[in-house]
Formats: structure tokens, C-alpha cells, sequence
């Protein structure tokens, strides 16, 4: 059964924008991937696809000669079924995490701020399992839902220049991991040894949209050990397959 | 030796072909040449295919050493080129031979200047593209000393007096050509007319966008969730600043995308500079 009705609009002439209602939720997503693996089984003339929150953007080949014709076939499309083994699988990634102030130089900052205690941080942020609705920002960055409302605070008003690689953040009502070394506004609570963009590996990304992320608390000799086992490449990132 | 060595870099150089396409869906921009017509220009004029990775220079450019004769062709900006210190066509195909120095200065009109040799230049290839891109390629601009190495396969030698016609509009022209944005709509009647019939001064630009003075008539509440966004794509802050996004910018964003500049006139914008002026033409198509 069809629940939504996405709407298209030009992007220019060599792009369709597709867009769903203005709002986060685990079935926009679903419909949104799903979408995208029957566009990529079925349509053609087109390079990349890109999706968001509530968004899919098709990249064309050539300019839009007939756009109503362009959302016939779509459209057509979006109603067919596909056999969920035709997709990409999910994992959900367990990703360890220091919670640590001589790793994450907000960390003190922010337990102020929030009036909580060290343990108290950890048990909300790392008990979450989040759902990666998109990658964009930065090259691999991905774009976190779930993040308990407790831990929601505004972004500093003046960005940090230099946010490590691994820096994990909370900016508004959202948390991620900064994946190259960046300027930015969040507040950095932790880190991660895990390269999660690696331009030399094919694809330079493990994780995609659709995915989940669970933090696994870890101590900072823990912290070193897994860096240098990375650094070896040696070090296996826990997964497990996600059915949805 | 198969190579070209900066002596002294210019402003800001890299090596650029048509772009890392078909990666953004991983974050990673599209990069690639600021302007492509410009750029397939000086390619053809070596035989090249139009993908071939080129010399894009910024404002000043470089002075280089030939370590092996090759064939060239320079368009773009003008930034006075001279091969050994005879001053040089441009938009022309040419022979230069092993230590000729080739030299240019401050630019005398456009913003971004184009070598192409034949056979064009390699680099590091990244995700299928040899263009540099900060934080994807180990560089993202030459500095003095680098060493750009030729294709060794490129030894035609052919005599030929190869030419394009500048076309002065090109540089000239204030009118940029642009689609209606994803949200267009959200801008009042009396916005519109303003964005249409408005000019709109250049305070900053680089190869992820270029920014214009804020006009405190665009302001506006609206947010809209983060989507797509691309090259060329027109967005408008909440203070009523326009930004319009080049070859290196980020693949999403979260200001609404009032319009959509066509190929051809992101080539225009490339080839301006700050402080200069522009305005926007809408399409008649997609209306």
C-alpha cells in the first residue's frame, strides 16, 4: 500500500527534485530508500541520486525535454513492488566512543550547561540506537536521528575552526560524527577511532542511509588500542544485520 | 623527464578536469573546473578529449618550465601570458618547446585562467577524477616546485594554426540565466520583482561559492528541512544574503534554493571577480 503521494519539481533542467512531507520519520525514510533501489532497478539516464531527510534528487544525463513525462515514468515506478532482497542490506554499526575530556574538549563545557553528570551523559547518548537518514556536510557525514531530548543544545554562535576527525557532536537537536578534520558549531562530547570516510578504501564510506549506529562507551587506553589496530587495519567494526 | 615545473605559483592554482561525478550521495563535491567553457575551449584547441584534466589559475597565475616540448592552448581570463617572455596568444594553439618558461600575471579581465596541454596533465586519480579537492586529494593547490607530469603519449607535433574568436560578451555580460528554485515560491510577489530586476554586488568568492551583499528586502523566517543542493544552485540566507554555490560546495544544505543558474551561466559567474556586479534572468521554461 501506498502511504505517501511525493510531489516532483525541476531542479534546474538537468536535475527532478522528489519531496515528501516536511517532517523526520523512520517511514518517510523507508519509502525514500525504497524509492531509490526501484529508480535505480528501473529508470534511466541519470548519474547519481541523492537523498535527505525528506528529499531524493535525481542527477540527469541530459536536459529535461518533457518533465510530465519524466513523472509518468516515475510515478509508475514508485507504485511497482520489489522484492526487499533486490536491495542494498542494512547494518547497524556498533561505533566505540571516549567519553573523555582529554578527547572531546566540550565535554565539561557541556555536562555544565546541561546540569548532568559524566554517567548520566554517557547512559542517554550511548543507550540510543540512531538511524542515519543521509550522508552530506562533509564527505561520509552522516546525519543522525533519535538523539533524547535531553542532550538537545543550540550550536555555539561562533563555529570552531578546527573540529578534529572523530569528534562526535550534538548541535541543536541532532548528533553526529565529523568525519575530516572541519571548521563547526557543535559540541564535541566525545570521540571515535573509527575512520568513517577513508577516500583509499572502495567504497570510501561503510555506512549508508538506512543504516544504525549504537556509541559503545570506551576507556581512553581502549581508545588507543583500537586507533593503533585501526592504524594496522586490523580492527573489525562490529555489525549486525538490520531487518527492516 | 615528462613534466612541467611551477617555478613561482600564483594565487591559487589547481588542476581540474570535468568533476568527481556520481559521488554525492557519500557527501563528496563534485569539484571539476569553475568554468567549463572556458576550460572544453582550450582542450579542443590540443585535441583533447573535453575531460582532460587542465591548469585552472586564480587572479595571478604561475610561472612554469617546460621540461619537455609539448603543445598548449590558454583561455579564460587574460592574465598576460608570455612564453619566454614574448607575449602569448590566446585561445590559440601552440608549440612549446623543452625549458621554454611560460608566465603569467595579474589578470586583465575574468577571474580564472585555463592551461590545457596535449594529452593533458596527470595527478593524483581519485574516485575516478584527477581533480584537486580539499580533503580528498592529498593537495588542493600547487605550490612552488610541484611537478605536473605530461602524458607520455602525447608527441603530435603537427603544425597547425588552431584558433577560437574571443567572445568579449562572455566576460562582459552582468545577466546571469537561472530556473526557478525548489523554493521559489516561498519568496513574496514584491521579493521576486526584486531579485529580478535588482543588481547584486560580489563580496566574496572562491571555488565553493560565491557570495553577494545582503539586501534586507530578501529577508526572510522560512526554513526549510536539509536537502540537495548543487552546483549552481541559488540560496538565500535568512538575512537576505544570496549565495550561489560553485564546484566545490557541500552536497547538502539547509537555505532555501531560490534558483537554479543554467551550466553556461555558472561559467559566467566563474569568471567574475568580487566587487563586480550581476543579476538574474529568469527561464522562461519550467514557468
Amino acid at each position: 500500500m501506498l502511504v505517501f503521494k511525493p510531489t516532483y519539481k525541476p531542479f534546474g533542467n538537468k536535475a527532478i527534485l522528489i519531496e515528501w512531507p516536511q517532517e523526520i520519520s523512520e517511514e518517510i525514510l523507508q519509502d525514500i530508500l525504497s524509492f531509490k533501489n526501484k529508480i535505480q532497478l528501473h529508470y534511466t539516464g541519470f548519474y547519481d541520486i541523492t537523498t535527505a531527510y525528506n528529499s531524493l534528487t535525481i542527477y540527469l544525463n541530459s536536459i529535461i525535454i518533457n518533465f510530465d513525462n519524466e513523472i509518468i515514468s516515475l510515478n509508475k515506478i514508485y507504485s511497482y513492488n520489489v522484492e526487499k532482497t533486490k536491495y542494498k542490506k542494512n547494518f547497524t554499526w556498533h561505533i566505540p566512543a571516549c567519553y573523555h575530556s582529554d578527547l572531546a574538549p566540550d565535554l565539561e563545557s557541556f555536562l555544565e550547561l546541561k546540569n548532568l553528570t559524566l554517567s548520566k551523559l554517557i547512559d542517554l547518548h550511548s543507550r540510543t540506537i540512531y538511524t542515519v537518514y543521509f550522508l552530506g556536510f562533509l564527505p561520509g557525514f552522516p546525519y543522525l536521528g533519535g538523539l533524547s531530548n535531553q542532550l538537545h543544545l543550540k550550536r555555539k554562535t561562533a563555529p570552531d575552526l578546527n573540529i578534529k576527525k572523530g569528534a562526535i557532536g550534538i548541535g541543536g537537536q541532532q548528533t553526529g560524527v565529523y568525519t575530516v578534520d572541519s571548521p563547526g558549531g557543535w559540541h564535541i562530547i566525545a570521540k571515535t577511532p573509527i575512520n568513517f570516510f577513508d577516500i583509499n578504501k572502495e567504497p570510501p564510506c561503510f555506512i549508508k542511509a538506512g543504516d544504525k549506529i549504537i556509541f559503545d562507551p570506551i576507556s581512553k587506553s581502549t581508545y588507543n588500542s583500537i586507533a593503533k589496530q585501526i592504524l594496522n587495519d586490523t580492527y573489525k567494526i562490529k555489525k549486525q544485520n538490520l531487518y527492516v | 623527464m615528462c613534466s612541467v615545473q611551477i617555478i613561482k605559483s600564483g594565487y591559487f592554482d589547481s588542476l581540474q578536469d570535468l568533476g568527481r561525478i556520481g559521488y554525492s550521495s557519500l557527501g563528496i563535491p563534485v569539484s571539476g573546473v569553475m568554468d567549463s567553457i572556458s576550460a572544453k575551449m582550450a582542450n579542443a584547441l590540443v585535441d583533447n578529449n573535453l575531460n582532460c584534466t587542465v591548469l585552472e589559475m586564480t587572479l595571478i597565475g604561475p610561472k612554469l618550465l617546460f621540461q619537455k616540448d609539448a603543445i598548449i592552448a590558454i583561455s579564460g581570463a587574460n592574465m598576460n601570458p608570455t612564453l619566454n617572455g614574448k607575449p602569448l596568444q590566446m585561445l590559440t594553439r601552440i608549440n612549446v618547446n623543452k625549458r621554454d618558461v611560460l608566465s603569467f600575471s595579474h589578470t586583465k579581465f575574468g577571474c580564472r585562467c585555463y592551461l590545457a596541454v596535449n594529452g593533458g596533465f596527470k595527478a593524483e586519480s581519485v574516485l575516478n577524477s584527477f581533480s584537486f579537492a580539499n580533503g580528498i586529494t592529498k593537495k588542493n593547490q600547487l605550490i612552488n616546485n610541484d611537478i605536473l607530469l605530461l602524458d607520455e603519449r602525447t608527441a603530435i607535433h603537427k603544425a597547425n594554426n588552431s584558433h577560437i574568436k574571443f567572445n568579449r560578451h562572455f566576460f562582459e555580460t552582468p545577466i546571469l540565466d537561472a530556473f526557478k528554485g525548489p523554493e521559489y515560491d516561498l519568496l513574496s510577489e514584491k521579493q521576486k520583482e526584486f531579485l529580478k530586476t535588482n543588481i547584486f554586488q560580489i563580496t566574496l568568492n572562491s571555488r565553493m561559492g560565491y557570495q553577494f551583499k545582503a539586501a534586507s528586502s530578501l529577508s526572510h523566517s522560512h526554513e526549510i528541512f536539509t536537502s540537495s543542493v548543487m552546483p549552481g544552485t541559488v540560496q538565500l540566507t535568512q538575512s537576505g544574503k544570496i549565495i550561489v554555490l560553485m564546484k566545490d560546495c557541500q552536497t547538502t544544505g539547509g537555505f532555501p534554493r531560490i534558483l537554479q543558474l543554467s551550466e553556461k551561466s555558472q561559467s559566467i559567474l566563474a569568471q567574475k571577480n568580487t566587487s563586480q556586479k550581476v543579476s538574474f534572468k529568469l527561464n522562461k521554461i519550467f514557468l
